[in-house]
């Protein structure tokens, strides 16, 4: 019987194997089923070798391979905290192959997609089991490298080129920062084994920084404002099943690195850096969620709505901090597997959302929900996953979304046991920017639907859609169902996450599977209970109630008739309410404040018949505060250098002899 | 035997918002009659308004899909849980732990989602401009209810609405500046999300102002009824909840026996009666504002919240 890690490790060793094979049949019609079918299973045999061991919370497991550094090896190891992130892993691995299964036969350029496929899966299943820092980082990059590959895998539409070279860099410069924290974190000595660095003692100044470059590292890959703008446009550049994965699994091996650092080998917390943690993780929720609702491209609206469900994350994952800086263990632990949770939960329906998303581009060929509606009629399945979803990711009771924000929203109720008034005052702002956020996530998820799937169909191919195949909604309805049990029985899945937060803060949230039908009770039941599956089972049974007594002692008669509409029944579907159209108040609330959001009406002079228009102007305050000032600062420079190439070999000569001179001088002056 | 009669006056609770719902909007409608020298229609009117809907057939529209059809009984479902949930005359309640405070905030929530999604299905601009005022109406109100939930839960030591009521019941209380904010913070936020004046105004149909009237334009027969019965209940909800939370006197306990329920009910009613005195007053006293002075309404709304809510982290006395 070999051990649980070496197990999953043999599992990322088929996953390679099935890259080679994909390599080699990539240009047969078959290889598309042979290669979405293998990492299908292999992803379910992780799955069901990685449960064990969550549920279990048995010790970790600890292997070393002769590969890496030569004085060092690969170390991998299987403890709680990576287990449970090899099961988001794998399960959305496992959804994400199932969906390609039927998805990937629409792929123009299969030989571009299935090679990096089972290479990216390997990478993420790798990044969560290794052990040291090397291998670690080396891991990271194939991870980052083969998802680079997949974004550029229609790399001739527009944007896409754009999107893979924004990635890179931002790739590249979060693994720089990485490696900085884990040359921090190794000290002089030079012990690049997560076991040497767990046992070192850090300054206060030395894990400050780490933490600071953890939040650029981890925090750029996982879409942490303002290092978040890449993400919009990668993940929608991929194909669907790999913006779900990138949106709904990536984003989650980046907060593992994060957790992994900052709380098993950082050692005991600062509440300074908590709030830091904060602020960064509220603002990136409300930042997120009101660019999501400014977009009409659906695939970037699902991609801004993933910062903000990062920031939601990242936001519970500093009160976890706050906590456990202060020595209230309980309330560190409530935090912690409120942020756990959602990280589940998110996983969950941002994979189904995308697959939705995918199933609209692949049936209408629009990722524009200005072109789309009234897909309800011609693909219900879908939409009816798609509802699920959007339930779900609003936060609305009985679905999985609103059980994590519940469980956050009694972590933030924790607060007032905090003695340092710096997140006293901290606490209730983050509160209100998570409640904002959840109630523009609603407004946000109204729009996507409501504009894409309800009213009438705005464009020829959004008549003329179909539904999907089989294999793409069995997946999304495996997530839904998924979505649906987490929301119903939350306090079985809290559980399962308290061996987690066991093992990295020495406390855990009491057993829920022994309260009465199944409630989830933080504390104490005079304090707070929910209970989701009641709520649901109440709301069933009064709606079939309404129902029956209707349809028995009243009416039950439809007629269908032209709609009313006051009279003024539009005659062509261009007269609904578009998605700008639907976010303007919202936009005109918050979209002044963040987006300089102006509108313009162009009118032509008396006399003329063109139409007036309406024009909105937007500005990201991100990319022209920050990026913007940087890359041309960049091109600046590089305009400037640029006139070294044409120099003649005498300038060149003398230009060499100059450097020397300088650095000798340095030399001499240094020592 | 103990479960049996708990789940009788869980039962009667249920039945007794149901009830009580329609009677209380024709009460306030009525009030409002008479302060403008009008006689209005009978305090029974919703009742009948009701019953006529329900008996007529349904005109759907062409391309109406199915989320249009279940979305009524979905939103009023939801809004008669929430309203059960909240403690009226008796407090622990046999299944008032099934959900908290912030739970039947977002189970609101739940029943608006679903109704804006209807509001778009049909197609039509003016199920369009009501769904889209209505959750922009939202995205405001909801942070300002939470705030408020979360200072008064922070004072209570609970989200959870018995015990919440039982300790405002309680002499500890006194008088607090951050529970006075919290209560205009909940009554602004009532008033906005029940469609009342200043924010819409429930008596106007065919108004370029409307938000909740436009959203359910397409409605008719059964389906209307749902919904109009919905908007009673969650009026209802509302005006329950301010008195649950800040005027507990004389709420029983469930196990107190037939006398002390009665004498609850009678309180609860009265209550009633007074709230709906004040709003009728406060109605016809004031104008509907323009949707764009929305935002600063409610934002007024969220600011007080946060500052009651920060007062409490600041000071345990205020």
């Amino acid at each position: 019987m070999t051990s649980a890690v070496a197990q999953q490790l043999w599992c990322v060793a088929t996953l390679l194997g099935t890259t080679v094979l994909a390599i080699a049949t990539s240009r047969s019609r078959r290889s598309t089923a042979i290669v979405y079918g293998a990492t299908l299973a292999i992803s379910l045999i992780a799955l069901s070798r990685c449960l064990p061991v969550l549920v279990a919370g048995g010790n970790a497991t600890e292997l070393v391979l002769p590969v890496g550094l030569p004085w060092l090896g690969a170390h991998f190891r299987l403890d709680a905290l990576a287990a449970f992130f090899l099961a988001v892993v794998n399960l959305g691995g496992a959804a994400a192959s199932l969906y390609g299964l039927g998805y990937g036969s629409h792929e123009t350029a299969p030989h571009r997609v299935l090679p990096f496929f089972p290479a990216f899966l390997a990478g993420m299943n790798l990044v969560v089991l290794a052990d040291d820092a090397f291998t670690f980082l080396l891991c990271w990059e194939f991870m980052s490298l083969a998802s680079w590959a997949l974004v550029m895998a229609h790399h001739r539409e527009a944007d896409n080129a754009r999107a893979g070279y924004v990635y890179l860099v931002m790739a590249s410069f979060g693994t720089l920062a990485l490696l900085l924290a884990f040359g921090l974190l190794s000290g002089a000595g030079g012990g690049y084994g997560f076991a040497t660095m767990r046992a070192a003692q850090h300054s206060p100044s030395e894990a400050g920084l780490v933490l600071a470059l953890m939040l650029l590292g981890a925090g750029s890959k996982a879409g942490l404002a303002p290092l978040h703008v890449w993400l919009p446009l990668a993940h929608p550049a991929a194909p669907s099943h790999v913006s779900a994965l990138m949106s709904g699994v990536m984003t989650k091996v980046a907060i593992y690195g994060f957790i992994r650092v900052v709380f098993d080998l950082l050692g005991p917390p600062n509440w300074s850096s908590a709030v830091v943690v904060l602020v960064l993780g509220s603002a990136t929720a409300v930042l997120g969620i009101l660019s999501a609702l400014m977009e009409k491209d659906l695939k970037r609206l699902l991609a801004y709505s993933t910062i903000e469900n990062i920031g939601v994350i990242f936001a519970s994952l500093g009160l976890a901090l706050a906590f456990q800086a202060n020595g209230l263990g309980l309330a560190a632990a409530l935090a912690f597997t409120a942020a756990l949770f959602h990280i589940l939960n998110h996983s969950f329906f941002k994979s189904l959302l995308f697959f939705g998303a995918g199933a609209v581009l692949s049936s209408t060929g629009q990722r524009n929900i200005e072109t789309l509606g009234g897909l309800i009629h011609r693909m219900p399945l879908t939409s009816f996953a798609f509802l699920v979803g959007c339930v779900a990711i609003s936060a609305l009771p009985p679905f999985n979304g609103f059980a994590s924000e519940w469980l956050v929203f009694q972590a933030i109720l924790q607060s007032p046991d905090l003695p340092q008034w710096g997140l006293k005052v901290m606490v209730p702002a983050v509160g209100a920017s998570l409640a904002l956020a959840a109630a523009l996530a609603a407004a946000c998820f109204v729009k996507a639907f409501g504009i894409t799937f309800l009213g009438r169909a705005r464009s020829p191919v959004a008549e003329a859609a179909g539904e999907v195949d089989r294999c793409s909604l069995a997946a999304m309805f495996a997530l839904a169902v998924l979505c649906f049990l987490a929301g119903i029985l939350p306090g079985l899945v809290i559980d399962v996450l308290s061996p987690v937060a066991q093992a990295l803060l020495g406390h855990r949230m009491p057993v829920q599977a022994s309260d009465p039908w199944l409630s989830i009770v933080p504390i104490e039941e005079s304090r707070s209970s929910y209970n989701g599956l009641l709520v649901f089972v109440f709301i069933t049974a009064t709606a079939s109630l309404a129902v029956y007594f209707i349809h028995r002692f009243a009416s039950h008669a439809i007629r269908r008739g032209p709609a009313w509409g006051c009279g003024f029944t539009d005659p062509t579907p261009a007269a609904q309410y578009s998605g700008v159209s639907f976010v303007q108040p919202i936009r005109r609330v918050f979209g002044t404040l963040v987006f300089q959001a102006r509108e313009h009406v162009e009118m032509p002079p008396p006399g003329d018949l063109r139409p007036a228009r309406l024009k909105v102007e937007m500005h990201d305050p991100v990319w022209e505060g920050l990026y913007a000032p940087v890359s041309g600062a960049v091109w600046f420079l590089a305009d400037r250098l640029n006139q070294l190439q044409f120099l003649t070999i005498r300038r060149y000569l003398s230009l060499v002899f100059a450097t020397l001179v300088t650095l000798l001088l340095v030399l001499a002056i240094w020592s | 035997m103990v479960v049996i009669s708990d789940i009788l006056v869980q039962l009667v609770q249920m039945t007794l918002v149901l009830l009580l719902a329609p009677l209380f909007t024709g009460f306030v409608r009525k009030i409002k009659a008479r302060l403008l020298r009008r006689k209005g229609a009978s305090v029974f009117q919703p009742y009948r308004d009701l019953l006529r809907l329900l008996r007529k057939e349904v005109v759907l529209a062409e391309n109406a899909s199915w989320l249009f059809r279940v979305t009524p009984y979905i939103t009023f479902a939801a809004i008669w849980v929430a309203a059960a949930l909240v403690p009226t005359f008796a407090t622990g309640l046999q299944f008032s732990w099934s959900a908290d405070l912030i739970a039947i905030v977002a189970l609101l929530g739940s029943a608006r989602f679903f109704l804006a999604l209807a509001g778009m299905d049909v197609g039509t601009s003016f199920g369009g401009i009501g769904s889209s005022r209505e959750v922009m109406i939202a995205a405001l109100a909801e942070p300002a209810m939470l705030l408020m939930v979360f200072c008064v839960a922070l004072i209570a030591g609970s989200t959870q609405l018995s015990t919440v009521a039982t300790f405002m019941a309680s002499s500890e209380v006194g008088l607090r500046i951050s529970l006075g904010m919290a209560m205009i913070a909940l009554i602004m936020v009532a008033l906005a999300e029940n469609a009342r004046i200043p924010v819409d105004n429930p008596a106007t149909h065919l108004e370029l102002t409307m938000v909740h009237e436009a959203m359910i334009l397409e409605y008719s027969g059964r389906h209307l009824a749902m919904i109009e019965f919905g908007a009673f209940l969650k009026l209802l909800f509302y005006v329950s909840l301010i008195i649950c939370v800040f005027f507990p006197w004389q709420i029983t306990i469930v196990g107190a026996g037939p006398a002390s329920y009665l004498a609850g009910a009678g309180a609860y009613i009265f209550k009633l009666a007074v709230a709906s005195l004040l709003l009728a007053a406060f109605e016809t006293a004031t104008a509907k504002m323009r949707v764009f002075r929305v935002p600063e309404f409610l934002g007024a709304a969220l600011m007080l919240g946060l500052l009651g809510t920060l007062l409490r982290f600041v000071s345990r006395s205020f």
